[in-house]
């Protein structure tokens, strides 16, 4: 369970961990050996949650087993929004935003509101959803 | 408003319930919540928001396409006076940043991606639907943003789509312009970033009882890999904008020589997003192709877990081989980067060969995604090859910043645009429920596959000769002139490609061929369900017991065969011939 997942992440994090400690001790160029540091803790932070969610978890998920029915994952896969103005209310209150670095500060306004409107909306939405 | 989605039925070969469930047409997810403009601002279904980026990426792509043919207009003649210096900066910096940031790589990892991944994994939606949503709306956003630099007093940038310093200072490129393409960078990264936390929550935690990792097909694989280089690369980018933006604005000096910054270290910055972007791009349409190819060849995909082997190997390597665009600066590790450079090609060859051997001894179907695919292989092939040139030094610093390079990427994305027309024209019927046209296909497909060599092998002559990129007018030389030329009728074939697709959806909308749910008798699990999917997708699901399930689900007598033995698997694809024989016989 997870353990696949887990792997690859961790795999490309030491790769990449390698790949920037002889890149930094060869060339002794700061900018990407740092970014290759982040890719580095990039692929070992998720890598190892999973990993840790595996060894806690034991057992299989139904679509980690060669040999799993359909039947075997009877029951609800989870809760999804069927429709939400909110994600159109967060993006346009970012489109605002961007726009005032731009054109000037006074389209922060409506870019806030529009904001802090999609935050509360999305937030009560999920409440009365309940299960998102 | 929220749904709890329980899991589709199961259900076993030969089982009449199962299989007349999944097959009834029940409305697709039309039918669902508010209709029109509203649900175009509401909806939260992945398959939706796939289409709204589709759609939204062609539109981008016709955008820049005509801004590219502006260009070869200009350059038909030497000393053409079409376009100003000044415009014709601006109109390559846009071609260039419409082409990457609001086409390519939207298309793939937002539009078809978003519609399928969810599909072939057998899960109702993606992992966050809103999150999906939002993307979307700061896609639209950024595009609106970047289309607003025309409207700007100073015009849109003008320093290229790379934006490098010192070019980007607010004394070099003072304005809005510049920064509405900040500004629409800022949103479209967020937008990416967004989707590839989607797609690799949706793979990890979505997937079907017995879809395990290792029989998911070769797109969503190659998904998961661009979601995990989306997360590495795009908040580099985002992070390098904000200090540009700063540079311009605050007063900082980041990246300029007074106050101590460094310009190069834009460049590392940029292309240590820029190359992995490189493969966010292409591994998309690896993963279209690599689907497409088995279903015309009648055979099992050649070497599968080679290919994931070599779609990790291509993300790993992607990000140690950023300074190659950098070798003339005179201050990157040569050895290095050259090294890993010539190292991805091992498992780009991989796939090629696998590709091939696929193809080889099947039973082949020239259909127009096929020819697409083909084309795709052909003429990445060719951008690849001429990237190994690039790889190494000593012909980098003779080809830097010629024709040449200029035509190693458009090689390169040429050939993804014959991979994005390769997934539309296989996927349209499953987003749609209508087959595309195969005769304007293919008269799409051989304008555009010509139109391509003719406009980028004249450019590679160019670059040889040694024709800068980036020049509004050159000197009256015949052999210049000649290829430039020949590089403009190229262009114009491919902008009449492009009409031909106009023409072929509009032909295919007004006088429809139903598809049904399987017209190409393919193997993965999108095509269980109906031609559009209902609304959270599958009322039943097959046993998954391989990477082919909806194969094993339809031909329980022909099991999976052998690689190379694939030459008698059974029926045909159908064709569009055979679709209107279902309407008429309906």
């Amino acid at each position: 369970m997870m353990k696949q997942e887990s792997i690859i992440l961790l795999l490309l994090g030491a790769f990449f961990g390698i790949m920037g400690a002889v890149y930094w001790g060869w060339g002794h160029e700061d900018g990407g050996g740092v970014m290759l540091l982040g890719a580095f803790f990039l692929g070992l932070l998720p890598g190892f949650y999973y990993f840790w969610w595996y060894r806690r978890s034991g057992g299989n998920r139904p679509e980690d087993r060669d040999d799993a029915s359909i039947a075997d994952g009877a029951g609800v896969v989870s809760s999804f929004p069927s429709t939400s103005i909110w994600p159109f209310v967060l993006g346009s209150g970012c489109f605002f935003f961007v726009l005032s670095l731009v054109f000037g500060i006074w389209l922060t306004v409506p870019g806030v509101i529009l904001i802090l409107s999609a935050f509360i909306g999305a937030t009560a939405e999920s409440r009365r959803g309940g299960d998102v | 408003m929220t749904d709890l989605i329980e899991r589709p039925l199961d259900t076993a070969p030969g089982d009449p319930h199962g299989a007349g469930d999944h097959h009834g047409h029940d409305g697709g997810h039309d039918d669902h919540g508010p209709s029109g403009i509203l649900k175009w601002l509401t909806s939260t279904d992945h398959k939706v928001i796939g289409i709204n980026y589709t759609v939204t990426s062609i539109i981008m792509m016709v955008i820049g396409g005509a801004f590219a043919e502006v260009i070869r207009a200009q350059l038909a003649s030497s000393t053409s006076s079409l376009v100003t210096l000044q415009q014709y900066n601006e109109l390559f910096t846009m071609h260039g940043s419409f082409m990457i940031y609001l086409f390519v790589g939207p298309f793939a990892f937002a539009g078809l991606a978003n519609y399928l991944v969810p599909l072939q994994v057998g899960a109702p939606d993606m992992a966050f639907p809103r999150l999906n949503a939002l993307s979307y709306w700061l896609y639209l956003g950024g595009s609106i943003t970047m289309l607003l630099g025309f409207t700007a007093s100073g015009g849109p940038a003008a320093f290229g789509w790379v934006g490098y310093a010192p070019l980007t200072s607010a004394v070099n490129a003072p304005g809005a312009g510049p920064d509405l393409w900040i500004g629409a960078l800022m949103l479209t990264g967020f937008s990416a970033i967004f989707s590839g936390v989607n797609l690799v929550a949706t793979i990890f935690y979505l997937r079907a009882p017995g879809m395990t990792l290792f029989r998911m097909p070769i797109f969503t694989w190659n998904m998961l890999v661009t979601g995990i280089l989306i997360l590495l690369a795009f908040p580099v980018l985002t992070a390098g904008l904000v200090m540009l933006y700063c540079d311009r604005h605050f007063g900082t000096h980041i990246f300029e020589v007074q106050g101590g910054g460094v310009p190069l270290l834009w460049q590392h910055i940029f292309w240590f997003w820029g190359h992995p972007e490189v493969y966010i791009l292409a591994l998309p349409f690896f993963g279209m192709v690599t689907d497409i190819i088995p279903v015309f060849s009648k055979k099992p995909l050649f070497g599968y877990k080679g290919m994931v082997f070599a779609t990790l190997t291509i993300a790993a390597l992607s990000l140690g081989v950023w300074a190659h665009h950098m070798f003339t600066t005179g201050a990157v590790l040569l050895p290095f980067f050259s090294i890993m450079s010539l190292l991805i090609a091992v498992p780009t060859g991989i796939k090629i060969f696998n590709w091939i051997g696929t193809m080889w001894g099947g039973n082949l179907h020239f259909s127009t995604a096929m020819l697409m695919s083909i084309g795709f292989v052909i003429t990445f092939l060719i951008g690849g090859i001429t990237g190994i040139y690039l790889a190494s030094p000593p012909l980098d610093f003779f080809t830097h910043d010629t024709y040449f390079v200029v035509a190693h990427f458009h090689s390169v994305v040429m050939a993804l645009t014959m991979g994005a027309f390769a997934g539309i024209y296989f996927w349209f019927p499953k987003m749609t429920g209508k087959m595309l046209h195969e005769g304007w296909g293919k008269a799409q497909f051989w304008t555009l596959f010509i139109g391509t060599q003719v406009f980028t092998f004249p450019m590679y002559l160019l670059g040889l000769h040694g024709m800068p990129r980036r020049m509004a007018v050159y000197p009256n030389n015949p052999s210049w002139q000649n290829m430039n030329d020949w590089a403009s009728v190229g262009a114009l074939i491919i902008g009449i490609s492009t009409l031909l697709f106009v023409i072929n959806v509009i032909v295919s909308y007004r006088r429809p061929i139903i598809a049904g749910d399987n017209p190409w008798d393919a193997s993965s699990l999108e095509w269980f369900t109906s031609s559009p999917p209902p609304h959270h997708n599958f009322v039943a699901l097959p046993p998954i017991r391989s990477e082919r399930p909806v194969w094993d689900f339809n031909h329980p007598d022909k099991p999976a065969l052998g690689h190379g033995h694939g030459t008698h698997a059974g029926t045909h694809p159908p064709t569009s011939a055979d679709a209107t024989k279902e309407v008429a016989g309906s």
